[in-house]
């Protein structure tokens, strides 16, 4: 329902102010938005009748960015221009965003998207209620209990880590490009080149110039499954993602349970114990239950629209047990995929003899996986680098 | 706006010529058979005014591509048109030297006994240049509308290229020069969603997110590009149409493929959707693209859907 419009403060400064006072209000809500935005409003709204359906619209395609940005316009729109005649205070925000938060609960309104607090159990699946019947499923129990992750990593492990995924990144070259490079020998003449080169020679192309089409690295993505059910593989996982952060410069790591965690920064500490120590430190609840959809969702929808491309391989190491409806983790995966990266799944369980995905998480995953392979220790992950070369 | 109203309301002053609204452009862009929807028109309004790029989202066969060539139709300027793909680079999009023209010349002025800096400035001149969609685009003596259709398509290099095109609105050749627009085109760009864009390129651009059409504003386009339709079975036809896209199908036909459907029941007779199964289950190729799709959509399917419709 939109209210009344709102009314604004005597000491206001005027209709600019109030532009930004809205543009700061999107940007509160999640929009991406920058000074030049906030100039291309005002120039929009000067060739803009000044009808409210025309300023909506005026306003909605120059703030929105993406669908999402698009689907959620509206509500945010009434929230600060129609919400029901109240006094708006102040058009423009105050420098410190804790005290523009309070002044703006003071009034009563809540953000159109208000992010929900993310508490153990709080969908009513978890085993708290449920009652632990000894079954193996996936609880949504965080672990209070903190475990050392130095306990389980030896350096060793490490360095013998690091040299594998460095050759785990050598194998893994994108070789989809139709771009083409000059290049010493290749497939293609580069005529520009060569035609340069012939008018030293009088006209004739005696020496030809080639093109090549350049093989390009690829981006790894590392998100490492830490619950109580992969505990028993954390040891060869962990000293991979350490491993991996040190060898290669431009890749990306994430622990998830109950919740997801970017652990990169940490692990590119020069000392991998104590990068480790770092990693145990963000880590809080290692060892608990697993929510693989939720994680995943978050890890799509935030650090993946910055940091995956088409260009990225996202390795997922986990054994599939969540314990969030399995939909969740399909839609997950699908918004990934539509980054166009190509996923690979790596699951220890899958050695075991007669496995077959039954995990409904699993199930659901496997359309949108370029490989599904077992992984239980280093080794396993070293022979993978035959079939990761064949991607 | 306030400032008209008062230039009006002074004596012998004149009023300046009227500003060109959304309104105008849903009214000529209707003239020309497309039927545009409050949030388009003034997005495309913002865009011709602030001299800005258009980025176009939504899924397959909403009418994103169809918006520039009803713009240009009624602008009467020519539309050019860059499809993009993976790989596509500079050479394609922007320019490229005609080397066979080049090497035939060399030769050409070899046996003339021409050489030197004569020959080399006439064979890097306009007349070996060949001009490819973007620098064609920037050297139109009316500005044209530029659709650089399926963004998402081309890869991340040829999106930075773009960047820079579309900001400043020129062109450099290392062997010409800088290439200033003449006039500056209308640049619309159409994406669905195949890979998300950088932020970088958005915020260049406004943006509107194309839907498929409300039922009013279908039948309104059906009625306005196959006038030969009855009316009975046009009303029929988009019912029909759009409680298809509600079920579970891997590819919702587009506005396109109802006016495919509606081209071939008008050519095959039919007066009514629910008279003759067989008619309408062959004419149901025009809309369904895939083999499960097919499947799904079974005789008494089709026959439930055009007894709702009817």
């Amino acid at each position: 329902m939109r209210g009344a419009v709102t009314r604004f403060a005597a000491r206001d400064p005027g209709p600019a102010a109030r532009i930004v006072g809205f543009m700061a209000h999107l940007r509160d809500n999640g929009f991406r938005l920058g000074i030049a935005e906030t100039e291309t409003a005002l120039a929009a709204l000067a060739a803009t009748p000044a009808d409210e359906a025309s300023v909506r619209g005026a306003l909605k395609t120059v703030a929105c960015g993406s669908v999402e940005d698009w689907a959620r316009f509206d509500a945010i729109f009434d929230s600060y221009w129609r919400n029901g005649g109240r006094v708006r205070t102040r058009a423009v925000p105050s420098a410190s965003p804790a005290h523009t938060r309070n002044s703006r609960t003071a009034e009563g309104r809540t953000g159109a998207s208000g992010s929900k607090a993310d508490a153990p159990d709080s969908d009513g699946t978890g085993e708290s209620e449920n009652g632990g019947e000894g079954r193996l499923v996936a609880t949504t129990i965080t672990n209070r209990m903190k475990k050392d992750l130095r306990e389980l990593v030896a350096p060793e492990d490490i360095r013998a880590a690091e040299q594998l995924a460095h050759r785990l990144g050598l194998a893994l070259r994108d070789r989809r490009s139709r771009r083409s490079r000059a290049d010493r020998r290749g497939a293609r003449v580069d005529l520009r080149r060569t035609i340069r080169a012939s008018l030293a020679t009088g006209g004739e192309p005696m020496r030809l110039a080639f093109r090549q089409k350049p093989d390009r690295p690829v981006r790894i993505t590392a998100l490492v499954d830490v619950s109580g059910s992969m505990t028993p593989y954390a040891r060869p996982f962990l000293a991979f993602l350490a491993g991996l952060m040190r060898a290669d410069a431009s890749a990306d790591a994430y622990l998830f349970h109950t919740r997801l965690v970017r652990v990169t920064e940490a692990l590119r500490d020069d000392d991998p114990l104590r990068a480790l120590n770092r990693m145990t430190l963000l880590a809080d609840g290692f060892g608990g239950g697993s929510r693989i959809g939720a994680g995943l969702h978050h890890f799509a929808t935030t650090h993946a629209r910055r940091l995956v491309n088409g260009r990225s391989v996202v390795i997922i190491l986990s054994d599939g047990y969540d314990s969030a409806p399995s939909d969740e983790l399909a839609a997950a995966l699908e918004r990934l995929s539509r980054r166009g990266c190509r996923i690979l799944w790596l699951n220890p369980l899958k050695g075991w003899r007669d496995y077959a995905p039954v995990a409904a998480g699993m199930a659901a995953a496997l359309p949108y996986l370029d490989l599904f392979a077992p992984a239980a220790t280093l080794e396993d992950l070293a022979a993978l680098e035959k079939e990761l070369a064949r991607l | 706006m306030k400032r008209e109203g008062a230039a009006q309301a002074l004596p012998g002053v004149v009023p300046p010529p009227p500003m060109t609204g959304p309104a105008d452009i849903q009214s000529g862009l209707a003239g020309q058979g497309y039927v545009a929807t409050p949030d388009l028109a003034m997005a495309l309004h913002l865009a011709l005014q602030l001299g800005r790029p258009l980025l176009l989202e939504g899924a397959a066969g909403v009418g994103k591509t169809e918006v520039a060539r009803a713009l240009a139709q009624w602008k009467s300027c020519a539309l050019i048109r860059l499809q993009c793909y993976e790989g596509l680079d500079a050479a394609q999009a922007i320019y490229e030297w005609n080397y066979q023209r080049q090497l035939l010349a060399i030769r050409a002025h070899a046996e003339a006994g021409e050489t030197g800096d004569a020959v080399e400035a006439r064979l890097f001149s306009e007349d070996y240049l060949l001009e490819r969609p973007l620098l064609r685009a920037l050297r139109q003596p009316v500005a044209p509308v530029l659709l650089i259709d399926e963004i998402d398509r081309a890869d991340e290099e040829f999106e930075a290229y773009l960047l820079e095109v579309l900001s400043d609105f020129q062109i450099t050749i290392p062997e010409l020069g800088t290439i200033a627009a003449t006039t500056r085109p209308m640049v619309i760009l159409t994406a669905n969603g195949t890979r998300d864009l950088s932020d970088a390129l958005r915020r260049r651009c406004l943006y509107a997110h194309v839907d498929y059409p409300d039922r009013a504003t279908e039948l309104a386009i059906l009625q306005a590009r196959c006038p030969q339709v009855e009316d009975a079975l046009a009303g029929q036809i988009v019912a029909f149409v759009q409680s298809l896209r509600r079920e579970e199908l891997e590819k919702k036909p587009g506005i396109a493929e109802m006016l495919d459907f509606a081209a071939a029941l008008a050519g095959l007779g039919l007066a009514d959707l629910s008279d003759d199964p067989a008619i309408l289950q062959a004419a149901l190729a025009t809309l369904l693209k895939t083999q499960a799709d097919r499947a799904a959509i079974t005789t008494e399917v089709a026959q439930r859907l055009a007894g709702k419709a009817a």
